[in-house]
């Protein structure tokens, strides 16, 4: 109940662009005890309380298809200028940042940051690219990750992007790949997990519960 | 202590006609129960990812995997991957739709292997995965169809290299020699693959203990290891082989801890 301008009257919207499958976001999100909605439009978005934003595939792909599905700029709307919360997972992090080495198209700007492509230099080049996998995560936002700052907590990653921010304290958690990049963003009401949380079992479950609580939906 | 990628343990469960069986040297199948249940059970003790193999000889139950895929997605919260008869991309977007996260195809990536190619391209790499049964023949290893009925001809390393390249996010590497056989997997096999390719290996077939595991991916060099029956059969639990892989040196997400 930390954020006085969360609004209990409407659902928890899940935004479906076509990108991936919404279903184990819903689902999890069931487990960390709401029941979310799915939002496919524009009024979808204006009728949520709070909106998930989740998504693998290429960033041009995103933006174009929230564009042509006319939600692109009521989420910027919202968000920016009704203070609505969001969580971006994976393609949904690197969508609020400005935009993207993988594409030409601009980004929703919620967070001021860019997306760029792994770049690994020297012993690091034989890194694979795709990150994928379970991997470490150092947690330092305490309250998107109560419960979460132990050493050896890992989520699942599947990208080949990394979001880089312009302010250090919106970072909420690193990991390590080759180099350091950044896991979480936390900036005011706008949430972010590079990693699936839909896909990292109960750390996961937690790490999205941990959301629902900071909105005021817990 | 640098973070690395925690190897992946993958239970496997074969599917056929809407249940799990285990045979040998891929006969003689025995019914294990719900997949759903199952693979809720394993999610629980620390599973970092859940195979579901169809083997259900007839491409007209499909209906029956698309209803145990839903089910098992709504019950796991690690990745699922889902394969047998997989035949063209209405099957892949069927079984994503249904809640995988990544499709396996083996016999028709022989047949054709452009398949490989445009799903990766449509979905991802990381959502596409081939999986390769093989028989060693003399020096090498000899890559199988149809559920191990038809010999290819084709070399397994060769065709490794092939899949990766045409955009295989992952190979599913099963020796037929030792399938069902708990003698431990074909080492040899699962090396020489993991070094040919720059895409990660999970290494298949005869895990009959948690050393076999340990050898997959040190010996191996494998990046996840799958076993069915020793799950299946409470040869050990998820958590005992996670520990015993931590003992061994092995980077894996500890299964015990408190979230």
């Amino acid at each position: 109940m930390t954020d006085p301008t969360a609004s209990t009257k409407g659902p928890i919207g899940v935004i479906d662009y076509g990108v991936n499958n919404v279903g184990s976001v819903v689902n999890a999100l069931r487990r960390a005890g709401v029941l979310p909605v799915v939002v496919k439009d524009e009024a979808g978005v204006r009728a949520a309380s709070a909106l998930v934003l989740p998504g693998v595939g290429s960033f041009d792909t995103g933006v174009k298809n929230l564009r042509e599905m006319g939600m692109f700029d009521a989420i910027k709307d919202r968000v920016a200028n009704e203070k609505v919360p969001l969580m971006g997972i994976c393609l949904g992090m690197q969508l609020l940042s400005r935009g993207s080495e993988e594409g030409t198209l601009e980004g929703l700007g919620l967070v001021p940051a860019t997306t760029r492509r792994f770049a690994f230099e020297g012993e690091n080049k034989k890194l694979k690219v795709p990150h994928m996998g379970w991997n470490e995560t150092r947690c330092s936002d305490a309250d998107f990750f109560q419960g979460l700052l132990d050493d050896e907590t890992r989520f699942y990653y599947v990208h080949s992007y990394h979001v880089v921010c312009d302010e250090a304290g919106d970072v909420a958690a690193t990991c390590r790949y080759g180099l350091d990049f950044t896991a979480a963003v936390h900036r005011g009401h706008v949430f972010g997990t590079q990693f699936h949380p839909e896909k990292s079992h109960r750390f996961g479950v937690r790490t999205l519960g941990n959301f629902v609580r900071i909105i005021g939906h817990g | 202590m640098t973070p690395v990628l925690a190897k992946r343990v993958i239970p496997c469960l074969d599917v056929r006609d809407g249940r799990v069986v285990k045979g040998v040297r891929f006969e003689g199948l025995r019914d294990m129960g719900d997949p759903a249940e199952a693979a809720a059970r394993y999610d629980a003790e620390g599973a970092d990812e859940i195979a579901l193999l169809d083997i259900t000889a007839s491409h007209e139950r499909r209906g029956t995997l698309l209803d145990v895929v839903e089910r098992t997605a709504k019950a796991t919260f690690v990745p699922l991957t889902v394969g047998g008869g997989v035949r063209d991309e209405a099957d892949v977007e069927a079984l994503l739709a249904a809640g995988a996260d990544k499709v396996s195809v083996n016999t028709r990536a022989v047949e054709h292997p452009e398949l490989v190619g445009a799903a990766a391209r449509r979905w991802g790499c990381q959502a596409i995965v081939v999986a390769i049964d093989a028989k060693r023949r003399g020096d090498g290893w000899e890559v199988f169809v149809h559920g191990g009925r038809t010999p290819t001809g084709k070399d397994a390393i060769a065709w490794s290299r092939e899949v990766a390249d045409l955009g295989a996010g992952e190979i599913l590497l099963t020796s037929m020699d030792r399938d069902g056989t708990k003698d431990g997997y074909d080492l040899a096999l699962v090396r020489a693959v993991s070094d040919a390719v720059s895409v990660p290996v999970i290494a298949s077939g005869g895990v009959g203990s948690p050393a076999h595991l340990a050898a997959g991916l040190l010996e191996g060099r494998a990046s996840a290891v799958l076993a069915a029956s020793i799950f299946h059969e409470g040869t050990c639990t998820i958590g005992e082989v996670k520990r015993y892989l931590s003992a061994a040196g092995i980077p894996v997400r500890a299964s015990e801890q408190a979230a």
